[in-house]
């Protein structure tokens, strides 16, 4: 109990060495064991992707204002659209928040020194290195045209881009996701700190041990069908091209069968990063904790029975598309139960309107937005005039990027004073993160219009007549481009000039906060020993309060 | 281009189906407005009404309500099942043809729609069909995945190479709407698109007429099977038949010698075409060879049509399906004749 009393009181002393002072040479970085270095590192190289995902991005809504293909000629479109999916999802999206924030934090908030499997950690992001390096390869030398999704016979027997090289990227980057995932499980299974049961883990490690679950499931699948994409693309066995004997509608079921639950490797930790933001600055236990949990289970276990949702209209039988449809409809309840939760915490909470927690609340509108037009996919009648146009891209942009991407935002504005012991500027954080709420709406929501109004995606050019709707699109991303360059401003800047961050800046409950502002090497000083609930605000989190309103009003 | 819909940025309904599909739409936009207003005024509102009032305060300590976790999980979960339902009616309707149609075949190819028309007429990026009839289309294509989607129609179906697929429809309103290739196929994906005029029966009657009809499917069909391919060798009546006896089988059921038995439909013979050792009906011995690669979508859209002329099924506003020439007349010179008209007739309609 002293240790603990310590700890909360704040009282404990900052130890000279954290993990960012120890050691500067490169060798350091590169060989290191240590979750928290690695995280870092997997910051820098996810934003170098988001970033050039994000140049693609602009140039697609450069050409789509106009509806001739004149900025781009098809050819060119066609590959940028398809290094925008590639880079995006399997080298932004699907490590962004588990390999980054997940890395950094789970090991902290159970209570553990670091991941169970430390040096498989830093194998994980060599691989994704390599992965990564192999894909940036294939672009340099031309890039591919066969869309992210890899559709047989295009990419095996009609595409002349880089195919293979591009597979291989992603087939190996895989792997980083499969031991990470291991590593996520084997973690909260057996390196949970004394005191810290299942349910009084932060539900951001629930949301990892679901997702973790989805990948180590999953991922194969995707692993084994790029080998048999390969096998065909090479070798000429007859698997997906029906001219050598193959069935194309083969790939897409395993395609989809990865690809599906992937979307959930892509949601459900930004979900579970949206939790700890509105329990933590409502100071206020989280609105049905276990419901929220396993919900997150239940994501993760259905998610694996709709893939078939993505082939309505590919010629699979009607009576499988029924039932896709029907289970489809079954996932969508446990996220409504998610958003009506998050909503009630607010409830007689005492809120605070700090940037990560803008993040959350613009999540729930927008996760509202791209939850509900998820229904009108998962709805076989509507989805056949709907699929494969604006109103599929933009539903899963807002997932996506109205999700997932603000979710890794706020998630990273929230933990920065820990990751870099320095605060950034409040006020421009509040002006970045509206900016990306307009814009990001003024970009896509006109989108759902297009796709009703029959608008096919992946076209570089399209009749006049859609033109002032694109037009409002292409306005919206530049506005979202600026809110999200913002951040990489002033929190590069804070590293080198903001203010020093206390270990608590914000007094909440969860361990990642009761140790120093960047946390040492081992993650604190001595093994915590938890005897508080989750989200406990009040006098049992053994958090002193009074001291730290002292302190505040000294300053 | 007509954008007389009286809803703004709103596609025209020009089918039997677009009104339920909007319906649907109409629906789903009902509930959502409903469920985003709900929930963003609720979050608005905690968020003014429960500001911390001092720095640092704890929040009431309340846990949840599992009375209010199973109403909220029910009552979405049944909302959820009416969307389904209405989707499951609407798509089991649109996805199985009716009886009575009119039948046009569809070859999708990189980057253009070719379509054959049951009296011969041949397009190319463009397809006229007549108002208030059932149209059923069966596709295929040569090369890669496509989608034919007619936004205004509210449907679209992949085409897939190796298979059929079917989609029909039956246009309420005369007009030009927009064909689109709604799966991604390459380089001028974008480009691959086309028309629909739907037109009342006089005016289709006359471009119909208007029109170098050329072969029509059966008649092309039939040159096939008596000539170019030989298949009359073994199938036609006679003293030397060996194969399959196919006067009359389009529709019936037939056994083969595993045991398992099948319905005789388009797929079945394009499949008993392509790879016929892969299951025998009871009574012939495997001798047929295959014709993969022989044949190409199109020649087999047309055996197909002439196999099922054999049955009486003439699935078209034609009335001049000649059933009666069972005689081997066509020499090969005029065999090359007939395709050469058949793809003037294609590159007229192109040029138009």
């Amino acid at each position: 109990m002293q240790n603990v009393d310590a700890i909360n009181a704040g009282n404990f002393e900052e130890p000279k060495t954290n993990y960012l002072n120890n050691g500067y040479t490169l060798k350091s970085w590169l060989l290191t064991k240590d979750h928290k270095r690695i995280a870092i590192m997997y910051l820098l190289t996810i934003s170098f992707f988001f970033l050039m995902g994000g140049v693609y991005a602009a140039l697609i809504r450069l050409e789509l204002l106009t509806p001739q293909s004149d900025l781009l000629e098809s050819g060119t479109y066609n590959r940028v659209f398809t290094q925008h999916g590639i880079i995006m999802v399997f080298f932004f999206l699907i490590p962004s928040i588990p390999a980054m924030l997940g890395n950094f934090l789970l090991p902290i908030m159970i209570g553990a020194k670091d991941l169970a499997f430390p040096r498989i950690n830093l194998l994980s992001l060599y691989i994704y290195w390599i992965g990564a390096a192999l894909a940036l390869f294939a672009m340099m030398q031309g890039g591919v045209d066969t869309g992210w999704t890899f559709y047989t016979p295009y990419s095996t027997t009609f595409s002349n881009g880089y195919v293979m090289a591009t597979g291989l990227g992603i087939f190996i980057n895989g792997f980083s996701s499969i031991l990470t995932g291991l590593n996520f499980i084997v973690t909260i299974h057996t390196m949970r700190a004394p005191g810290m049961t299942w349910f009084r883990m932060p539900l951001f490690v629930w949301a990892h041990y679901a997702t973790s679950l989805v990948m180590i499931l999953g991922t194969p699948v995707v692993a084994i069908t790029i080998l048999l994409l390969a096998l065909e693309r090479v070798a000429r066995i007859g698997i997906f091209d029906p001219a050598i004997g193959g069935d194309p509608i083969l790939f897409q079921h395993l395609f989809w069968f990865y690809s599906h639950p992937a979307v959930y490797i892509m949601i459900l930790p930004g979900m579970g990063v949206i939790s700890e933001l509105i329990s933590n600055f409502s100071r206020k236990k989280i609105f049905g904790y276990e419901f929220i949990a396993f919900s997150s289970i239940a994501i993760a276990v259905f998610g694996f029975l709709v893939w078939g949702h993505h082939m309505f209209v590919s010629g699979q039988s009607i009576y499988a598309g029924l039932v896709f449809s029907f289970l489809t409809m079954v996932v969508a309840v446990p996220s409504a139960i998610k958003v009506f939760n998050w909503s009630a915490t607010l409830y007689k909470g005492q809120i605070s309107y700090d940037t990560p927690m803008l993040y959350a609340l613009f999540f729930i509108g927008l996760f509202l937005i791209g939850g509900l037009t998820g229904l009108f996919l998962g709805s076989i009648g509507l989805t056949v005039h709907l699929t494969d146009t604006y109103f599929i891209v933009a539903h899963f942009h807002y997932v996506m990027v109205g999700g997932q991407v603000l979710a890794y935002l706020g998630g990273i504005h929230y933990w920065w004073s820990k990751m870099t012991g320095k605060l950034y500027s409040e006020f421009w954080g509040k002006i970045s993160a509206m900016l990306i709420f307009v814009g990001f709406n003024l970009t896509f929501f006109p989108q759902f219009i297009l796709g009703y109004m029959g608008m096919p995606r992946r076209y570089a050019s399209y009749p006049a007549e859609l033109q002032v709707l694109n037009i409002f699109s292409t306005a919206g991303a530049s506005i979202l481009g600026i809110g999200l360059i913002l951040p990489v401003i002033y929190l590069t800047y804070s590293v080198f000039f903001g203010e020093k961050a206390s270990a608590n800046p914000y007094m909440h409950p969860g361990l990642e906060w009761r140790t120093s502002s960047p946390p040492p090497t081992e993650n604190f000083e001595e093994t915590p020993i938890v005897t508080w609930e989750a989200y406990e605000f009040g006098e049992e989190s053994g958090l002193d309060l009074e001291e730290a309103r002292k302190e505040l009003a000294k300053v | 281009m007509q954008q007389t819909s009286w809803i703004p940025l709103f596609p025209e309904q020009a089918s039997s189906f677009a009104w339920q599909v909007d319906a649907l739409y109409f629906y789903l936009v009902a509930i959502s407005v409903f469920f985003t207003v709900g929930i963003v005024a609720a979050v608005f509102f905690f968020v003014v009404k429960y500001r911390e009032k001092e720095k640092f305060a704890t929040g009431a300590e309340i846990h949840g309500s599992v009375p209010l976790e199973l109403f909220w999980s029910f009552v979405p979960f049944v909302i959820s099942m009416t969307i389904f339902l209405g989707g499951a009616i609407i798509y089991y309707n649109q996805y199985r043809p009716p009886e009575d149609t009119m039948e046009i075949y569809v070859v999708g190819k990189q980057w253009m729609w070719k379509s054959q028309h049951g009296t011969g007429q041949r397009e190319i990026n463009e397809l006229h069909v007549p108002v208030g009839r059932k149209i059923k289309l069966t596709m295929t294509t040569e090369d890669v995945l496509h989608s034919f989607y007619i936004p205004a129609f509210r449907t679209k179906a992949d085409v897939v190479p190796g298979r059929y697929t079917t989609l029909w429809f039956e246009a309420t309103k005369p007009g030009k709407y927009h064909l689109y290739c709604a799966e991604y196929c390459g380089l001028n994906h974008s480009g691959m698109g086309g028309w629909i005029y739907v037109m009342e029966q006089r005016d289709f009657d006359n471009w119909l007429a208007g029109n170098v009809s050329g072969q029509t499917p059966v008649e092309a069909g039939q040159d096939l099977f008596m000539n170019k391919l030989g298949c009359a060798s073994c199938h036609a009546g006679g003293p030397s038949q060996r194969g399959a006896k196919l006067e009359g089988i389009y529709g019936k059921e037939v056994k083969f010698t595993n045991g398992q038995t099948a319905k005789v439909d388009d797929e079945y013979l394009r499949e008993s075409i392509l790879n016929p050792s892969a299951q025998i009906v009871e009574g012939y011995q495997p001798i047929m060879p295959t014709f993969k690669g022989q044949v190409t979508e199109e020649q087999l859209v047309s055996l197909i049509a002439y196999i099922k002329s054999l049955s009486g099924v003439t699935a078209t506003t034609s009335s001049s399906s000649s059933n009666s020439t069972m005689t081997n007349t066509a020499t090969p010179a005029n065999t090359a004749n007939n395709s050469n008209a058949a793809s003037n007739a294609a590159n007229t309609n192109r040029g138009k």
